[in-house]
């Protein structure tokens, strides 16, 4: 497998390329459809996060996704400049509060920790990376 | 792409997904129910056959009126949701707080 990689502008109307770019190559890894489904969901919602609450839906701002495989593994690699959000740091609200708060964030954060195998942030002055693994079974 | 259709029927009101519920337009899915909510509906089917997809934003759509629901004696039910969908309220564990039935006339028992 090749390296994808999509520029992916500010804007939430743009979340359906993303997906489509994602099931493309997930297509061709041995994940089960569910699985697919759930990491396509995974990077949805971290790119959801950094276009609403990092980049205030600015279409002139972009973050780039970067999809390799490795020894096995998946790894998508999320890039974007600014303030950055450490996905590692946040503490997700627990299910029950965000029922009795009648929040509606909060569920994205829990869904990609559930979802995904191992994740990892990292800034480097103005650049966030965010990096989220997922293990292929062996076909 | 979201496209919601809204049908009345004798003792409840369908809401029909079709598409995509995505951070882009999780806000017609709230103003949708807003609207039933308003207009004193007190059964509420949303007919999942056709929903292909849904991201946190429009899960957090349903969560959010949980208790509205429950102190307005509103029944919603959520039926026919595809596998993959169906797996995605799973991992937040909505199926226990939502009920869910397979098929439309397993959800009327419900109401």
């Amino acid at each position: 497998m090749m390296k994808h990689e999509l520029k992916l502008y500010c804007d939430t109307t743009r979340l359906t390329d993303l997906r489509a770019f994602l099931n493309d190559i997930l297509r061709d890894t041995s994940l089960s459809d569910i699985e697919q489904h759930q990491v396509t969901l995974a990077v949805d919602e971290v790119c959801a996060n950094l276009i609403i609450h990092s980049h205030g839906c600015n279409p002139q701002e972009y973050i780039q996704v970067e999809v390799e495989k490795e020894n096995g593994i998946l790894k998508i690699e999320i890039r974007d400049q600014g303030e950055g959000f450490n996905i590692i740091e946040y503490k997700e609200p627990e299910i029950t509060q965000v029922k009795k708060a009648k929040r509606k964030g909060g569920l994205g954060i829990i869904l990609v920790k559930r979802i995904m195998d191992k994740i990892e942030f990292e800034k480097i002055g103005s650049q966030n990376t965010c990096r989220l693994f997922k293990n292929l079974k062996s076909k | 792409m979201l496209k919601i259709e809204t049908t009345k029927e004798s003792n409840h009101v369908t809401l029909h997904l079709i598409g995509e519920v995505d951070a882009s337009n999780s806000v017609e899915l709230d103003e949708s129910i807003i609207a039933l909510m308003e207009s004193g509906e007190k059964n509420i089917l949303v007919d999942g056959t056709e929903l292909q997809y849904i991201s946190s934003a429009g899960l957090g759509v349903f969560m959010s009126y949980i208790e509205d629901f429950q102190e307005k004696n509103i029944s919603l039910v959520i039926y026919g949701l595809n596998e993959r969908v169906y797996q995605v309220f799973r991992i937040l564990g909505l199926d226990q707080l939502i009920i869910i039935k397979s098929n439309k006339e397993d959800a009327l028992q419900e109401i």
